[in-house]
């Protein structure tokens, strides 16, 4: 049964001509779709974050507190709907339209610690908090400190 | 010493080794899915009682390999050896579920090539008189899978249209020297073959040029078509991936005609809203224990090539920028 | 209680669609934290040229809740506070404008991260 025949059989496709023929058949993602449903989401989520700050403006706090406030709120309803299991589906419907907003931040933080809290409350849940919110705030910090620093030396 | 290896990479087997059980466990979405009905077992939930997904899927591989075993009668003691394997880091889930049946144990890595590689492999230990019986398990689950190679499950983001859905399903043979059932007659282990991608979003395009490698190199060494074949099935190449492997053979000059499909094409609906198609160790696995076992059983078909592919990059590689490299590995089953 | 509602939606709508067109246009390995990061710092940059405060005068929650927001809140905080206690305010003042934002996003992420489990 021995056959020990040369190799020949190497498929004769090159790279290039492969890169080009999975381009062909990947398909594209629904960008027309994608972007009118997060501008509903991302529209609709900023309307709630309205009427909250509105509502605390009714309640007598003035429009800076009542717009850190609401944003405290949001960051609590959206860490509740990530509890509830009900934010990932709100986030599959209006990709970006619920990423961006600070709900989508909350989502961040909660989805990952959540997911490893059996892994311990240290390493787990206290480390994995700040697997998104971690990069975020050290680009955001950083960015203000270097803004300060410029505003300081031009003024 | 007289060979048995024929062509460039095929190992012809002089006493095909029987398979002589299969058995399959899946989770709930792929028990509603077409081929829920061939499955032995179907979980009704992700965790089944278990404190963690990954305690889920030993479970789920323990389940498999244990209800093999069950259905026929060889003494879990003349099992020579057990291969198994999984996606998990360091398989876990293998090597826990090998804690329990304390067998001699081979863990094996191809990613979700894993079971064809095992079939390969176990059929080479007997038909090299090492074995009498071997065990060949494998297990994937979608919620340990999407926590180490992507995102946090509650994570609210989209997926990519040409993204698979990891499979949550077990699935294993018995494979026996002698005995009643479909032999394994020959096996082409594959290479490794890159061509670029580095998409982690689009395993099926990953691992297309691999496993269409290895099929050029099994009819090439068998002197074959694929018309002598009832069914081909690749592993886990999903509807982008299926057509590529097509398109690529196609162009090197093997039309594959209809009998080329893909288990992680058949095991999932349209409307199962999973995009281009199932992977996973266990999708090739699930879907060759039940249905193609049963088809086989059935006499509907007679000679089945079924070919494994793997995607052997981990979250580290990917994130550090490197492409994906595939694998194929190819079995021949006969009624 | 319904004022600067059609604002709110419109601007926050456009400032998520940024956000869908990053995510669908460029490389597949721009994730959704790589979303995040730009927005914060992109936001924390136009705050500082000027220019995001007309969109928030215009679009109020609209313009503050998506994250481009809060990097706005960190600049003006930063150089809020420079103008007030010199070189030192750059380091305080984006932390102390946005506390509120961080302490909740802290103590409700890690309170419902042990209430709740995963449903996969």
């Amino acid at each position: 049964m021995a056959n020990q025949s040369s190799r020949q059989p190497t498929i004769t496709v090159t790279p290039e001509q492969y890169k080009s023929l999975a381009q062909q058949y990947t398909p594209k993602p629904t960008v027309v779709k994608n972007v009118v449903r997060a501008f509903f989401v991302g529209g609709i989520i900023c309307v709630i974050g309205q009427i909250i700050i509105n509502l605390f403006v009714i309640a007598g706090l003035n429009r800076i507190d009542a717009s850190t406030a609401a944003t405290a709120t949001m960051i609590f309803l959206g860490a509740m709907l990530t509890g509830l299991g009900v934010y990932d589906e709100i986030g599959k419907f209006g990709g970006a339209g619920s990423i961006v907003p600070i709900t989508g931040f909350a989502n961040s933080i909660v989805a990952p610690a959540m997911e490893f809290k059996r892994e311990g409350y240290v390493l787990g849940v206290g480390a994995k908090l700040f697997t998104v919110a971690g990069p975020v705030l050290v680009y955001g910090i950083a960015t203000s400190i270097v803004v300060g620093i410029v505003y300081f030396f031009l003024h | 010493m007289d060979l048995k290896r024929m062509g460039n990479q095929t190992v012809v087997f002089a006493n095909p080794p029987v398979i002589l059980s299969s058995y399959s466990v899946v989770g709930p979405k792929e028990g509603q899915g077409p081929l829920g009905k061939t499955f032995s077992k179907v979980w009704k939930d992700q965790l089944n009682g278990e404190k963690s997904w990954e305690f889920a899927e030993s479970k789920m591989l323990r389940e498999a390999l244990e209800g093999a075993i069950a259905q026929v009668n060889v003494p879990s003691g003349h099992i020579d050896f057990m291969l198994a394997g999984d996606l998990l880091n360091q398989m876990i889930s293998s090597n826990f579920a090998a804690r329990q049946l304390a067998l001699p144990f081979i863990g094996i890595y191809g990613a979700c090539s894993t079971m064809a590689l095992g079939m390969a492999l176990g059929s080479m230990l007997i038909d090299g008189g090492f074995a009498r019986y071997v065990l060949v398990g494998v297990s994937s689950h979608h919620d340990t899978a999407e926590r180490q190679f992507r995102a946090p499950t509650e994570h609210g983001t989209q997926r990519a249209m040409s993204a698979q859905w990891t499979v949550t399903g077990a699935g294993s043979v018995l494979l026996g020297q002698t005995g009643v059932g479909p032999r394994i007659t020959s096996a082409t282990l594959g290479r490794v073959v890159d061509y670029a991608e580095s998409n982690v979003n689009n395993m099926g395009s990953a691992m297309a040029p691999a496993v269409a490698d290895t099929i050029l190199n099994h009819l090439h060494d068998l002197h074959r078509h694929p018309a002598d074949y009832d069914l081909i099935a690749s592993g886990d190449l999903g509807a982008v991936g299926l057509a590529l492997a097509g398109e690529v053979l196609k162009q090197s000059g093997r039309d594959m005609g209809t009998g080329f499909t893909d288990c992680g094409v058949m095991i999932f609906d349209a409307n199962q809203d999973v995009h281009a198609g199932a992977s996973g160790c266990g999708c090739s696995a699930v879907v060759f224990a039940g249905n193609i076992m049963q088809r086989i059983k059935a006499g509907e078909l007679k000679r089945v090539l079924l070919v494994g592919s793997g995607a052997l990059h981990s979250s580290t590689s990917a994130l550090q920028g490197e492409s994906i490299p595939g694998i194929g590995h190819a079995v021949v089953i006969e009624a | 209680m319904f004022e600067m509602i059609m604002p709110a939606f419109i601007v926050g709508g456009l400032i998520c669609v940024i956000g869908q067109l990053l995510m669908d246009l460029t490389k597949p390995a721009f994730t959704p934290a790589h979303v995040l990061v730009s927005f914060v710092t992109g936001g924390a940059i136009l705050g500082a040229l000027g220019w995001y405060e007309p969109l928030v005068k215009i679009g109020g929650a609209g313009a503050t809740i998506p994250l481009s927001g809060f990097g706005y809140s960190l600049a003006k905080g930063a150089m809020e506070a420079v103008g007030k206690q010199g070189i030192l305010g750059a380091l305080s003042g984006g932390v102390e404008a946005t506390a509120v934002g961080i302490a909740a996003a802290v103590f409700f992420g890690y309170l419902m991260s042990v209430a709740f489990s995963p449903k996969g």
